[in-house]
């Protein structure tokens, strides 16, 4: 059962390695072989999953709730296969696509920091020591951010950790006052004493620092502001690797908290929760229709994207979560891929300026395809797995009789199917205009190059079209998440 | 004493929050210094005060209920630990942006926004 | 800053700072001090000299140290899970033995101790990383 630690272990394991070898060459190596190993295990903790329901590691032998447990159930074992695909196939863009003056080793060291802080923050059990894992994964981004020393840079990442930083500080004081009311920071144990207090109310405090917080994280209305000031700035394969798992960790964890214990005072939360959902989908459709750099319409995506993740929490049914779940590991894969396909664009072209760019669609058949297979996703065309997740999320909306956020996620569909027609229109199907971008900077992109983004798009049509066995974990990992019993015993065994 | 130091929490979120309002990125980082000891404390404080009382005690000492709680002692210590690399990561990054712009002044951060 | 009192002062401060260092680190797991504390000590006795001296200096001289230490340290951390995985028992778990020495005292010597070495090293490491990242410039 060490096994559990792996996914933290292995990283730490990788770090330690290049850090000895400091070569790039043996880090080309180090980079896609590490991460491939690292889906192998995720798949294999998911076939435990599916075997034993819940498993849990109390770490160095203290028995929960005195020790640090670490925990893995459905939700968490689909997200760590999912994000190590997803990292999996970024350190492989890496290679081609990262500019040379960042030199790969010092880039793949930090990776494996945030692949190793963003796999504490799914497996663990406590709530400190989930804090800890977020600073891992922090520090890791706010240095991968500034990898490349340009002034912009520095100025993003400058706000980036501003407010991230007091993000986690509004963690930190939240598990300060949790502790002082309950005496306990392990997840289960917290679930177990609040759903049996009837003075549970008073975690709102608490509740409303941790909703902060991973507001700030996820990156919802009125705290997302850091998103698109720094997401645009780096070097493309870290925005794709930051847009793929960053706000979800943040997603992961409203979801941890919001089913687990903080179940006191439903009726507001949930209405909060969804009022919230609905203005991130609005705020961030409508920015992202505004832009015409293709980094920036994509950011707002990934704010747009993030209400239809919380909305699910917000309309609580088995269903609705589920729906939720199955958009959020869409979501992984197919923002990802438009990233990765925008720096490609940028590497024949030289700019994410979709006025300055067009007629790629002639040039480069097989990119407009692998740009149109994550477009239909995210637009919801029905193929691709995007279809079904909304599909789901309505489905769930309007049997809950949440007609308001359900209208608006139907018309934000038809934002988001707006500007990724536009990104398609602008740089695909329009004429090149002349410029000094006309000359193309390569002719042919090589088969490795294309490699990527056909592991990602095939992943999004696969889940599209097996999205019923897909639908079957999710919905199996919504009820561990609503029926926390499982958790509970499995955690606290030895203590009742 | 608990109320004392609940006080001074407050004063210190007040000074940073202060602090972080202003335009100068270093008393930016210094609001964010004070917001980090602020919370420090807040965690500190958390399992309230037992005067006098250590956190750990020898197998024939005295009985638990005099023991001081040592778990906010060591959330503090890992915390504060995050605090200084953060810190420290946060000035260095201020100090590269200011060696290639060589302002200090956040209202002159607008390149990024849109 | 060139101040010889504080150069020559540096060359002798910076051993008794590692003596005590060690000091604090071994007397870490019952009492106050540990491998965090004496990291620091340790770290800033040599930042000392990049004090005395000059920071480029000094980061000649170690020639890419910092990343050395923070290797060598998260190795003796990882170093301490194994025992642990090797006895089967849950993972960090603190195992302990004991070794006899002459005059009828005993050494004991377990994994946390080992994972407190690592701290030890890990900090000396990321103390030097900071001072030098605070204190040169950085190149164009």
């Amino acid at each position: 059962m060490s096994l559990i630690a792996f996914p933290i272990l292995f990283p730490f394991i990788l770090i330690i390695i290049l850090l000895i070898f400091r070569s790039d060459r043996l880090s080309r190596w180090f980079g896609p072989i590490g991460t491939g190993l690292l889906a192998m295990l995720s798949v294999y903790l998911l076939v435990l999953v599916r075997e034993h329901g819940v498993i849990a590691l109390q770490m160095g032998g203290w028995e929960a709730p005195f020790g640090i447990t670490l925990v893995i159930d459905y939700f968490s074992a689909l997200m760590l296969v999912v994000s190590s695909i997803i990292t999996f196939v970024v350190a492989i863009y890496a290679l081609y696509f990262l500019t040379a003056r960042i030199r790969l080793n010092r880039f793949f060291i930090f990776f494996f920091g945030l692949i190793m802080g963003m796999n504490g923050s799914f497996i663990t059990g406590d709530v400190f020591n989930l804090f800890v894992w977020f600073e891992v994964m922090l520090m890791s981004s706010f240095v991968l951010i500034t990898l490349g020393r340009t002034k912009d840079q520095l100025e993003g990442g400058i706000k980036y950790l501003a407010l991230n930083l007091i993000g986690s500080l509004f963690l930190l004081a939240g598990v300060g006052l949790l502790y002082g009311k309950t005496g306990t920071l392990n997840m289960a144990h917290l679930a177990q004493i609040l759903t049996t207090d009837d003075q549970a109310i008073l975690m709102n405090t608490s509740a409303v620092l941790f909703f902060v917080a991973f507001g700030i994280k996820a990156a919802v209305f009125p705290l997302y502001f850091w998103l698109p000031a720094s997401y645009h700035t780096p070097d493309v394969t870290i925005t794709s690797l930051f847009a793929g798992l960053l706000t979800k960790v943040g997603v992961y964890t409203f979801f941890r908290f919001f089913t687990l214990f903080f179940v006191h005072d439903p009726q507001f939360w949930h209405q909060l929760i969804l009022v919230i959902a609905g203005f991130t989908m609005v705020a961030g459709g409508m920015a992202a229709a505004a832009h015409y750099e293709t980094r920036r319409i994509l950011s707002y995506h990934i704010i747009s994207q993030i209400g239809y993740m919380i909305m699910g929490l917000g309309i609580f049914t088995p269903l609705a979560v589920a729906g939720a779940i199955f958009f959020t590991l869409h979501n992984m894969l197919a923002k990802t891929n438009t990233f990765l396909v925008s720096g490609m664009i940028n590497k024949v072209r030289g700019t994410y300026l979709l006025k300055n760019i067009g007629g790629l669609y002639k040039e480069y058949p097989l990119m407009a395809i692998l740009f149109i297979i994550p477009a239909f996703a995210l637009a919801g065309v029905p193929p691709v797995s995007g279809f079904f997740a909304k599909f789901i999320l309505i489905k769930a909306g309007i049997e809950n009789g949440n007609y308001g956020i359900t209208a608006v996620a139907v018309l934000t569909g038809l934002l988001t199917l707006y500007s990724m027609l536009k990104i398609w229109n602008e740089a695909f199907l329009k004429v090149q205009p002349h410029n000094e971008f006309e000359k193309n900077t390569i002719q042919k992109l090589s088969f490795m190059e294309y490699l990527p983004s056909v592991i990602l798009g095939a992943a999004s049509i696969l889940m599209g079209v097996f999205a019923y066995y897909v639908f079957d974990f999710t919905m199996e990992a919504a009820n561990q998440l609503l029926d926390t019993e499982l958790y509970i015993k499995t955690v606290l065994k030895g203590y009742q | 004493m608990e109320i004392v130091l609940a006080i001074v929490v407050g004063v210190l979120y007040t000074v940073s929050v202060y602090l972080m309002l202003r335009r100068s990125i270093l008393k930016f980082i210094i609001g964010l210094i004070f917001m980090s000891n602020a919370t420090n404390l807040l965690v500190f404080l958390s399992a309230g005060l037992v005067p006098g009382s250590p956190g750990f005690i020898k197998p024939e000492g005295v009985a638990a209920e005099t023991m001081a709680d040592p778990l906010p002692q060591a959330l503090v210590l890992t915390a504060i630990v995050i605090g200084l690399g953060i810190v420290v990561f946060t000035l260095a990054l201020k100090y590269k942006f200011f060696e290639l712009t060589g302002t200090d002044d956040l209202d002159q951060l607008k390149q990024t926004d849109s | 800053m060139n101040s010889i009192i504080l150069q020559i002062a540096a060359r002798y401060l910076k051993w008794i700072l590692i003596v005590f260092a060690v000091l604090a680190l071994l007397r870490g797991h019952n009492h106050p001090g540990g491998g965090f504390i004496g990291g620091l000590m340790a770290g800033l006795a040599i930042v000392y000299r990049s004090f005395a001296y000059n920071a480029f200096q000094i980061k000649e001289e170690l020639k890419d140290r910092p990343e050395r230490y923070i290797a060598l340290g998260l190795s003796v951390i990882l170093l301490s899970f194994v025992p642990s995985l090797i006895k089967n028992a849950t993972l960090m778990t603190g195992l302990w033995f004991t070794i006899p020495l002459p005059f009828n005292e005993e050494l004991k010597l377990g994994t946390p101790f080992l994972f407190d070495i690592g701290v030890f090293f890990t900090v000396i490491g990321v103390t030097l990383m900071f001072v030098f990242s605070l204190t040169q410039k950085s190149q164009p």
